[in-house]
């Protein structure tokens, strides 16, 4: 109401045509001395309305964007036409891909900005005025919805039978449960979550074999300062393959023995510098594939943990808590690298069960 | 609208005259009494603004993702099954993926029109999340969400979360490297919640991450549920936007009981639906020249390769980003069980930050006690703690979304990764505090220059020398209309606390107060009709004056 530019006790009541209601504007300063409303200004004639000339080039405007956007599709038909998709070619992809797209364009924008020209420029433009009506109802109305609430409740009992009320509710509230029941079926049943995030496919003895082809890796291929991306040898064409790999991926790297700070319990973790670390993240499961040769750092490209390998992989930045589960690894005979065991600790983002 | 006219009873009697729309109209109207809708729509007022057409654009992006979309169904295959690629993408041939991915490619790559289809559809999906962000950045600056459209705000916000969804779901259809990656990270942060957390992933993905059932019930939610949703929701917006009728920017003439603009038939349709195309085929141009979304570059899932530089598609770069800003170690196990506080701090901060978002209205009209209902939009100078509460959040909303490119930051500009991040971390802490302030006293001094033109007249430009030899600067009185622009908003001042009946004064009512004396206490009140009289006296007496001395 200030707009309106009229009077303090108008104001407060302007808000609603209802005279009857009168609404608090609640802390808004209500001048009795505001600046009134100079009301509309007067019409501005476009240059099509005083210029015939001028309304008639519009006039051929429109038309000709109308008549482009009519080329424009038949452009595109014959475009699908004339531009296959060549097998293996993968020009003809981006040919076809273009031309339909041109016309499609074409076809579209001329309607689009024809139809927006012809608006603007030679549909009549005066203003137009509505009247605004309170979106309250009116009195009438609103005392007749109370009443017809009223007379249902009188007509059926809802309020005065409670028992049948209440029982209603009661079974209103159940009915949706089985429903809720049935999406247990969303997960297998049989399987505990806990104990198959609790272990991999690592087990003793299991080479280290290159990711993804899968042959194994000798200790005498692992130089000082390579890195290597490792699965279990057993599971290329294993079942659950994907799952499995989610979990027993691992990196390996070789650094110089008097680099590597190793804690007295995980010294037989390692075999001559050559240290294995899960490549899942420990924030949130990415994997961590970023390795800095120099620093010995990891780095998860997800979220920017940084792990420092030559210190049992230790969270040295970033939103990660833990740091990488260290597999442990040991030679066979024949010199290839295995596992001593699965990972003594759940791989991975945290869980809720997980301690 | 002659055919309308040609649809009443009365003239229908001369209807062989009127030829066959005539007949046709008449024959509708007999069946469907469709003439009471023109009569009551067909005229219906909108006002004209740039501003107002940014719904627009989510309005008919989403027609045109429907659209497409509905193709790329024909040919998709939401099945994890394993094949062996087998299509024109050579560097692929005879690679293990999902049917899935297979599917996508071979829409990409063998199917006329179906990367176009593909593009558009993406380039849709993304100017529909941006542009209802922009939507609603304009409702909030101009305080559209008042009384009595509160709640279309929060039906809003809800089709924005929607919408948000609807990305999600089907950037994860394709089941390509790098939304495989999106729902490993969403797995992840899953597990995270406390109690529920294991288990709601182990349904989700039906079993272990990543499962072979992902992608079929991620289609499910993607093609029928959201789309439902998002089509009800929007359903229900538009029947408010018809009952409140839009809101207009104050101007002369336009006032609480009117609205000013221009009629449905034929302006208004002509140009909403003329823009309807003109969207449509600015996203088939994004489509036809700028490549999106090349999944054939990522290859298909695979939990062990990733690339540097991986981001999620923009609008889920503020969760994305809430991560990596957490510092590291606040995750610990007390009773058993891990607390993975460096998930749930993000999620309670972004929960709160939306929650928050979505009440506005409701705060704001408390603090205020205002009843009445707004039908004229603020400039957002003339709500300056309202402007700059909005800016403090877009501020903290851009923090945690340049996060999610810290790493292309860094490389980017050669700054450490690290030192993005705490600076990225002092943005969102300290920054939404800077903008706030920096954004009231711009606030605070646009409507000083406003009153001052009101007052004094805008500069002229034309110097003048007053005999004594200074030299003064003329300004000019502007008129009636422009200035009614600048003194015709709402001022609000700082609540009195007082005494309820029982001569107490309770809590809420001291909240309301020190909150309403943060809103209200830096005001400028608009000029009244005395004060511009006072002013023109008072120059006239001025220039007077000065002359007088000099001689």
């Amino acid at each position: 109401m200030a707009q309106d530019g009229t009077s303090g006790t108008e104001l407060a009541a302007a808000g609603d045509h209802d005279e009857a209601h009168a609404v608090s504007p609640g802390t808004a300063v209500v001048s009795s001395d505001a600046v009134r409303d100079p009301g509309l200004p007067p019409h501005r004639l476009r240059v099509t309305d005083t210029n015939p000339k001028k309304a008639k080039t519009a006039e051929r405007a429109v038309y000709t964007l109308f008549y482009l956007s009519l080329a424009g599709s038949i452009f595109a038909v014959a475009a699908y036409m004339a531009f296959p998709i060549v097998p293996e070619d993968l020009l003809s992809v981006r040919l076809n891909n273009m031309f339909i797209g041109i016309g499609m364009t074409l076809a579209l924008l001329g309607i689009g900005i024809g139809a927006v020209h012809w608006g603007k420029a030679l549909m009549a433009d005066h203003e137009a005025i509505d009247i605004r009506h309170p979106v309250r109802g009116t009195d009438e109305t609103r005392a007749r919805a109370v009443e017809i609430f009223d007379e249902a409740n009188q007509e059926s009992g809802f309020g005065r039978r409670s028992l049948i009320r209440n029982t209603l509710i009661g079974s209103l509230i159940a009915f949706p449960l089985p429903a809720v029941v049935l999406f247990r079926g969303l997960a297998p049943e049989g399987e505990d979550p806990v104990e198959l995030l609790s272990h991999t496919m690592w087990e003793a003895g299991t080479r280290l074999a290159r990711d993804p082809d899968g042959t194994p890796i000798k200790a005498s291929d692992v130089t000082i300062g390579s890195v290597f991306h490792v699965i279990p040898e057993n599971l290329p064409g294993s079942e659950h393959m994907l799952e499995e790999k989610t979990k027993a991926i691992v990196l390996l790297m070789r650094l110089k023995p008097e680099d590597l700070v190793e804690e007295e319990s995980r010294k037989d973790w390692s075999y001559n510098g050559i240290v294995a670390y899960s490549k899942v993240c420990t924030h949130v499961g990415c994997p961590v594939a970023l390795y800095e040769q120099q620093t010995h750092h990891l780095l998860c490209p997800c979220h920017q943990s940084q792990f420092d390998v030559a210190n049992h992989a230790a969270v040295i930045f970033g939103p990660a808590a833990r740091p990488l589960p260290q597999l442990p690894i040991a030679v066979d005979d024949e010199g290839y690298l295995v596992a001593q065991s699965d990972f003594r600790e759940p791989v991975g983002p945290s869980f809720w069960e997980r301690h | 609208m002659s055919t309308s006219t040609a649809t009443r009873p009365e003239t229908s009697v001369e209807k062989k005259s009127g030829g066959f729309t005539a007949a046709a109209s008449n024959y509708l109207d007999e069946r469907t009494s469709i003439s009471a809708v023109v009569k009551e729509f067909g005229r219906k007022v909108f006002p004209d603004h740039w501003s107002f057409l940014l719904g627009e654009v989510a309005l008919y992006s989403f027609v045109v993702i429907l659209l497409s979309g509905t193709f790329l169904t024909f040919f998709f295959q939401a099945s994890m099954a394993e094949v062996h690629y087998d299509g024109s993408y050579v560097p692929l041939k005879g690679v293990e993926m999902s049917a899935a991915m297979a599917s996508t490619l071979d829409i990409s790559f063998d199917i006329r029109g179906g990367l176009l289809m593909r593009q558009i559809h993406h380039w849709a999906a993304l100017l529909f999340v941006a542009s209802i962000g922009l939507h609603m950045m304009r409702i909030f600056f101009t305080g559209a969400f008042r009384k009595p459209r509160e709640l279309n705000w929060v039906i809003g916000f809800v089709l924005f979360i929607l919408a948000m969804a609807e990305g999600f779901t089907g950037y994860s259809l394709p089941d390509d490297l790098l939304s495989g990656n999106g729902l490993r990270i969403i797995d992840g942060m899953i597990k995270g919640i406390p109690l529920v957390g294991t288990w709601i992933s182990f349904l989700l993905f039906g079993g272990e991450f990543p499962g072979t059932a992902i992608v079929g019930r991620l289609y499910t939610l993607h093609i029928l549920l959201l789309p439902a949703l998002v089509l009800l929701f929007i359903a229900l917006h538009l029947v408010f936007v018809v009952v409140h009728k839009h809101t207009q920017f104050s101007g002369p003439g336009k006032t609480q009981q009117n609205v000013v603009g221009y009629p449905v038939l034929p302006v208004y349709a002509a140009k909403a639906g003329g823009f309807f195309f003109i969207v449509f085929g600015v996203i088939v141009l994004l489509a036809t020249f700028f490549t999106i979304n090349p999944i054939w570059n990522y290859g298909p899932y695979d939990p062990s390769p990733v690339s540097a530089g991986t981001q999620p598609d923009w609008y889920i770069g503020f969760a994305d980003g809430a991560l990596r800003l957490i510092p590291p170690h606040l995750e610990f196990v007390l009773f058993d069980r891990t607390w993975s506080f460096n998930i749930l701090i993000p999620l309670g901060a972004l929960g709160l930050f939306i929650v928050l978002a979505m009440i506005y209205p409701f705060i704001e009209a408390w603090v205020t006690g205002d009843k009445r209902e707004h039908h004229i939009l603020d400039r957002p100078r003339n709500a300056a703690t309202r402007t700059a509460i909005g800016a403090a959040g877009l501020t903290f909303y851009a923090g945690l979304w340049a996060a999610a490119s810290s790493d292309i930051i860094a490389t980017h500009f050669k700054l450490t990764m690290e030192g993005v991040i705490h600076a990225l971390q002092f943005v969102v802490i300290a920054g939404p505090f800077i903008a706030y302030f920096i954004t009231k006293r711009i606030c605070l001094a646009l409507q000083k220059k406003d009153r001052e033109i009101v007052l004094h007249g805008y500069e002229s430009g034309r110097i003048i020398r007053l005999p004594g030899g200074e030299y003064i600067e003329k300004h000019e009185p502007i008129d009636e209309y422009q200035r009614w622009k600048l003194v015709s908003y709402h001022d609000y001042k700082p609540l009195m606390i007082r005494p309820n009946s029982r001569g107490k004064i309770s809590v809420g009512q001291r909240a309301r107060a020190a909150l309403s004396r943060w809103f209200f206490e830096d005001r400028i009140a608009p000029p009244t009709r005395g004060e511009i009289e006072a002013s023109h006296h008072h120059e006239d007496h001025v220039e007077i004056e000065s002359s007088h001395q000099n001689h």
